[in-house]
């Protein structure tokens, strides 16, 4: 128990900025946009947090700003996909091209700077629960959103007229439009903050884990959320099961590099994208069985609605 | 009297004015991707500048040139190959280093002084090596229709991991004073390069993929199989064309030859496998494929220009010192213009009068 | 008995709308009164849809007036509609599959708050049902809902948004006769309360049966507006097609020969692993058309796609000439002779972006005359072919090097009845294939099918339009949840009332027709999860 207590934590820590690109992603997919983008979006966002930051001192500042930044960074995904209808597999991935070049010619000058960041502050009385109490609540603000955040998303979309709105675009553009609401203009808004939150998911990799900044210092932690949006079968509660995997599987390979073992670390540091494989694979195998239910049903198919035009 | 923009769906559309459409698009790319630079504080006219002499101002300059867009070519053909059938493969860079590592573990192990044996020998080696790997995220695409994209990047980063593993241990040349490489490989494991330059022989190795992917996509059964299944996937499973059977040999195919593309690399180039080798070139291959509209021409004249842009960037790097992933933000930006120019090839842009109320 | 309003609801005038080459509505004029039923007839591409979807804002017209209870609107799009009063139910529901019923009432609601009130909508939902006696629940998903059901929760969502002005496009095409009742009862009661409802539909003794006012559309433009008891079967059928029509299809008695297509205890897996097809047996014989008539959606696809060797069977097994094939690839049952016309045209039965050649070739490249050194395509002998059967099956085409999306529905429906019935199948299975056509080429295609029987082809037509199945069939067999109903020998003999008790899930053998013939309805004959309303 004393070896497992800290790791948790640590798989919390680790997994939060996978949780929130994760978060990000389920919004922009629900709406039936693929955002392949969020590698590039989150190098974004690190660096913006990092070089606000680093200029103001204040990690929040920082934090707005690589969520604006993700969002204008999400504006020429969402009018690559929906307005020109463009296909959104290679629109992500120019994204992604464009992020992470963008961010390391940006962040030419800020390699090897430091930032205080966020600190860690424990919960009053909630941190002192023992065991749970210092996996769950002995960390950075930050974190304490995130639990918000997916309360807030699972809340949102199932229980809300704006949440009905966005389920119901990704499955069916045309019945949204035939309503009477605007199927662009979901998705548009949705791709916005879908981008916005993956860019804070980088941001917390610079401002709270690792308080620098490193070019692709992400290490596809973005691809890694694409694909725990299929794990988590595009539900905010069961994203934060996933991201915490991963952080897990992370903060343990970390330890076991530290503890000095002969195990060659380049073997180690593949551990995170087997086990992205193993889950992918087994979830697809339950949307064959049909256990799961599948993905949006228009994801990834641009809309217009004068098909015949 | 009021006039009109209508936007009438395009049914067809020429060779010519695709070209067109992709020169259009490529100026317009260079255009933003010079204001991105502008804002990013470096002037894009001297980048520009820099770029263009250092990669066409000299015979030199061309002869890198031509070595860069060599393994763009073989791998733009192996990524173009699989976006034919709508698979995204977009594990070419792990391909790519996994064929390399092939390639090393044949010299390492089947080593002869025979040139034409030895090459022969790393060839195929490559090419299995490429093909399992392709293969692998295949086979859990055709059995369990696991998300194709997903798994063949997370394959590059196992790959370059895989790699990285033996060129930091078991591999390691012991006299390279701890750089992670291997030892240089003997004479019989080089490709021979030509006048004087680092031109290589795998310039004809890329062209003869280029035929052969024409011949294949145009004239053969299984090219219109890949056709048919990438139009319209229902359709070919009605026409009786095996989906599960055709993704596996094109994942595989597509994996080998990327493979291909990292044993002329490290043979013809590098002669030794060694960290980095690849500068992404897997990835850039898919903007290869893409700008060039999965056309096998097209992917020659896109490489050349994309070498172009590599051997700029590294120009950039020495004299502006610039890192070469200014050379990403540009590739960034010619994709989405080119996904933006598809608005004007899906569409005729019709301004009528209208005179009736 | 109906009331007879003089307040305009809808007042089209001139309404001109074009699509590439097409025009679709040429200076439409249209109206609808308060408190009737109001017909648009026309032939498939005639402009209904079209018209009807510029009235629901769905598309803009280029030209023309639209004036809602005296006041010109101008839509811009469909919420414009909906908040003048203007309900449409699509061919095609506009439902969303995954979400509830109450979810998809709900769905672009006006002046829902913020949290939705699941009850408060729901308890809305249930007193609408009661009202105009239309049910279902208000909690099942879509997707677990049959068609009918899926219609009258598309016709609830516009009742809810109190429309004054329902427009039906199509909506019996899905239904068996006594569903079809039922929604005529549930128009009637809305005309009484003083709606009015444009009613969409080719079926004349419908039209007849519902209308106040009839207005006929040919090729885009309208023929006439006429009132009901000014109109009979057969002027209404000149009206539509511009020419006499003969209702009459020329059948000649064939002597059914070997049985060639035969199915034994065949049970398939659908989407989501559901059993589709359930110990379904059935012969198809040399020279007979056997009709299989079905709501759609009762595993009709899965059913046809695995005697066409496209799916494996779970159970069960499939020969042809005798010879079992179950577990075969699709090319073995291309090359025993079986021909597939599936009921998706665009999306399955060609490749829109290839070129005609290429269609050609799609059920065809890999045999021996088409194919070079093993490895090549032969284009030129594909070309050869290709040019013969464009011309023997009239197909127009701007050239065989052009992609197919440019042909006409009419023209892609030959186009495939080439490629799958010109090489003499030895058994035919056509899905729907006359389904959007018009008269003309619906002619055409029930020509050919017929001359294939006549030449030797076992038939399996399937269809959901249950007039095209009772006269084009020899012999009928009814499919319910991917179970046989019932086989029956002679079509001439049964009713349309008994054809859909069995689509509706009673078998053939549960009711005795001289029963039904004389007036008692049986009691077990009314299946489980239909409110049918016996009006006998």
């Amino acid at each position: 128990m004393d070896f497992l207590v800290p790791i948790l934590a640590a798989a919390v820590r680790s997994g939060t900025p996978i949780l929130y690109a994760t978060l990000g992603e389920i919004l922009t997919e629900r709406s039936g946009v693929l955002n392949l983008g969020i590698e590039g979006l989150m190098l974004m966002g690190a660096l913006s947090g990092f070089i606000v930051t680093h200029a103001t001192g204040n990690p929040w500042i920082g934090v707005i700003a690589a969520f604006l930044v993700g969002i204008a960074i999400a504006v020429i995904h969402a009018f690559l996909c929906v307005t020109v209808g463009a296909n959104q597999v290679v629109s992500g991935l120019a994204i992604t091209m464009f992020g992470t070049g963008a961010s390391s010619l940006l962040g030419r000058g800020m390699i090897g700077e430091t930032v205080v960041g966020f600190s860690r502050i424990p919960v009053p009385y909630l941190s002192k629960i023992p065991v749970l109490g210092t996996i769950l609540f002995n960390h950075d603000p930050l974190v304490y959103l995130s639990y918000g955040l997916v309360a807030f998303l699972t809340w949102f979309i199932f229980y809300t007229r704006p949440g009905l709105n966005l389920r119901a675009v990704g499955e069916s553009p045309k019945v949204v439009d035939a309503m009477g609401l605007s199927a662009s203009k979901l998705r548009y808004f949705y791709t916005l903050v879908g981008g916005g939150l993956a860019s804070v998911g980088g941001a917390y990799m610079s401002l709270a884990y690792t308080k620098m900044w490193g070019n692709g210092m992400t290490a596809g932690r973005g691809w890694i959320a694409v694909a725990l949006v299929i794990f988590a079968i595009w539900h905010p509660a069961r994203a934060v099961l996933g991201a915490y995997l991963f952080g897990g599987v992370g903060a343990m390979q970390l330890r076991i590099q530290a503890a000095g073992t002969s195990f060659p670390a380049p073997l180690l540091m593949m551990m995170p994208y087997f086990l992205t494989i193993i889950v992918l694979v087994v979830i697809s195998i339950q949307k064959g069985r049909g256990i799961l239910l599948g993905s949006p049903g228009s994801l990834g198919v641009p809309y217009s609605r004068e098909e015949r035009g | 009297m009021r006039y009109r923009i209508l936007f009438k769906k395009r049914y067809n559309s020429t060779f010519l004015f695709e070209g067109f459409l992709s020169l259009l698009s490529v100026i317009a790319a260079l255009f933003f991707a010079g204001i991105a630079l502008k804002l990013f504080g470096v002037s894009p006219v001297r980048a520009y500048a820099a770029m263009f002499r250092g990669a066409l101002g000299s015979w030199y300059g061309v002869g890198e040139v031509i070595v860069k867009a060599i393994p763009l070519i073989i791998a733009g053909v192996a990524v173009a190959l699989a976006f034919r059938m709508k698979i995204w493969n977009i594990g070419a860079e792990g391909q790519i280093y996994i064929g390399a590592l092939a390639a090393t573990a044949a010299v390492r192990f089947l080593s002869t002084g025979n040139q034409f044996v030895m090459l022969s020998t790393m060839v195929a080696a490559a090419f299995l090596g490429g093909g399992i790997w392709g293969y692998l995220a295949g086979f859990l695409k055709a059995r369990w229709n696991v998300n194709e994209i997903i798994t063949t990047l997370m394959l590059n980063y196992i790959a370059i991991h895989l790699v990285e593993y033996f060129i930091y241990g078991p591999w390691r040349d012991p006299s390279s004073l701890g750089f992670p490489m291997t030892a240089p490989f003997p004479a019989s494991a080089r490709l021979p390069q030509f006048f004087d330059s680092r031109v290589h022989m795998g310039i004809f190795a890329a062209i003869l993929l280029i035929m052969a992917f024409r011949l294949v996509i145009r004239w053969t059964r299984w090219g219109f199989e890949i056709r048919a299944i990438g139009d319209n996937p229902k359709a070919a499973r009605y026409a009786g064309i095996r989906y599960g059977r055709n993704i596996l040999l094109l994942m595989f195919m597509s994996g080998a030859i990327a493979g291909v593309a990292g044993m002329v690399e490290i043979s013809g180039l590098q002669g030794r496998l060694q960290h980095g080798f690849s500068p992404g070139y897997g990835y850039t291959a898919i903007i290869v494929a893409w700008l060039a509209r999965l056309n096998p021409w097209g992917i020659l004249i896109v490489a050349f220009f994309m070498g172009v842009l590599l051997v700029g960037g590294d120009t950039l790097q020495i004299v502006m010192r610039l890192p070469v992933a200014s050379v990403q933000v540009i590739q960034g930006c010619i994709l989405f213009a080119v996904l933006a120019s598809e608005f004007i090839r899906n569409y005729r842009i019709q301004i009528v009068k209208r005179e009736r109320e | 008995m109906k009331s007879r309003n003089d307040r305009y609801l809808a007042v089209m005038k001139g309404i001109e709308k074009s699509f590439v080459g097409v025009n679709a509505n040429e200076g439409i004029d249209f109206d609808l009164r308060s408190g009737e039923v109001h017909t648009l007839l026309g032939e498939n591409g005639a402009g209904k849809s079209t018209l009807m979807n510029i009235l629901s804002g769905l598309y803009t017209p280029e030209n023309g007036s639209i004036t809602i209870d005296g006041e010109k609107k101008t839509f811009k799009s469909p919420r414009d509609a909906i908040d003048s009063g203007i309900g449409m139910v699509h061919q095609h529901f506009m439902l969303v599959p995954t979400q509830t019923v109450w979810e998809n009432v709900a769905l672009g609601l006006k002046g829902l708050p913020f949290v939705l009130r699941k009850r408060e909508i729901i308890s809305n939902v249930l007193a609408i049902q009661d009202r105009y006696g239309i049910h279902v629940d208000p909690l099942a998903p879509i997707w677990q809902l049959s068609i009918g059901e899926q219609q009258r929760v598309a016709i609830l969502k516009m009742l809810y948004r109190k429309a004054d002005i329902l427009i039906l496009d199509e909506p019996t095409a899905v239904l068996i006769p006594q569903e079809t009742r039922a929604l005529f009862a549930t128009i009637r009661q809305m005309v009484a309360e003083e709606h009015g409802v444009i009613f969409i539909s080719h079926k004349l003794d419908e039209v007849l049966d519902i209308s106040d006012r009839i207005t006929i559309l040919r090729k885009g433009r309208k023929v006439a507006t006429i009132p009901v008891e000014n109109a009979t079967k057969e002027s209404l059928a000149e009206m539509m097609v511009g020419r006499k029509v003969v209702f009459q299809i020329d059948k000649t008695l064939q002597n059914p020969g070997r049985v060639v297509l035969e199915a034994k205890d065949l049970t398939v897996r659908g989407p989501r692993g559901r059993i589709s097809v359930n110990g379904f047996s059935i012969e198809v014989r040399q020279r007979e058309i056997l009709g299989l008539a079905g709501v759609s959606g009762n595993g009709q696809e899965e059913l046809c796609d695995s005697l066409a060797g496209l799916r494996k069977p779970e159970v069960g097994s499939i020969l042809i000439d005798g010879v079992p094939l179950e577990g075969e690839p699709a090319r073995t049952f291309q090359r025993r002779g079986v021909s597939y016309i599936p009921a998706d045209r665009l999306g399955t039965g060609l490749v829109t972006g290839m070129n005609i050649r290429e269609n050609i070739a799609l059920r065809k490249f890999w045999r021996k005359e088409f194919t070079r050194f093993h490895i090549f395509v032969h284009w030129e002998n594909i070309a050869g072919r290709t040019g013969q059967l464009v011309e023997r099956y009239g197909v127009l085409n701007p050239g065989l090097g052009y992609p197919a999306r440019m042909l006409s529905g009419g023209n892609l429906q030959k186009l495939m009845l080439a490629r799958e019935l010109s090489d003499d199948p030895r058994a035919v299975i056509a899905v729907q294939p006359t389904w959007g056509l018009d008269v003309s080429a619906t002619q055409f295609v029930r020509e050919t099918l017929l001359e294939q029987r006549d030449r030797g082809a076992a038939i399996l037509l399937v269809s959901d339009d249950l007039e095209e199945i009772l006269s084009m069939s020899d012999r009928v067999a009814v499919i319910h949840n991917g179970r046989l109903m019932g086989l029956v020998e002679n079509p001439d003999r049964v009713t349309e009332e008994q054809m859909g008790l069995m689509m509706a899930g009673t078998r053939l053998d549960e009711f005795s027709p001289q029963d039904h013939e004389s007036g008692k309805s049986p009691g077990k004959a009314v299946p489980e999860n239909h409110e049918i309303q016996d009006p006998l």
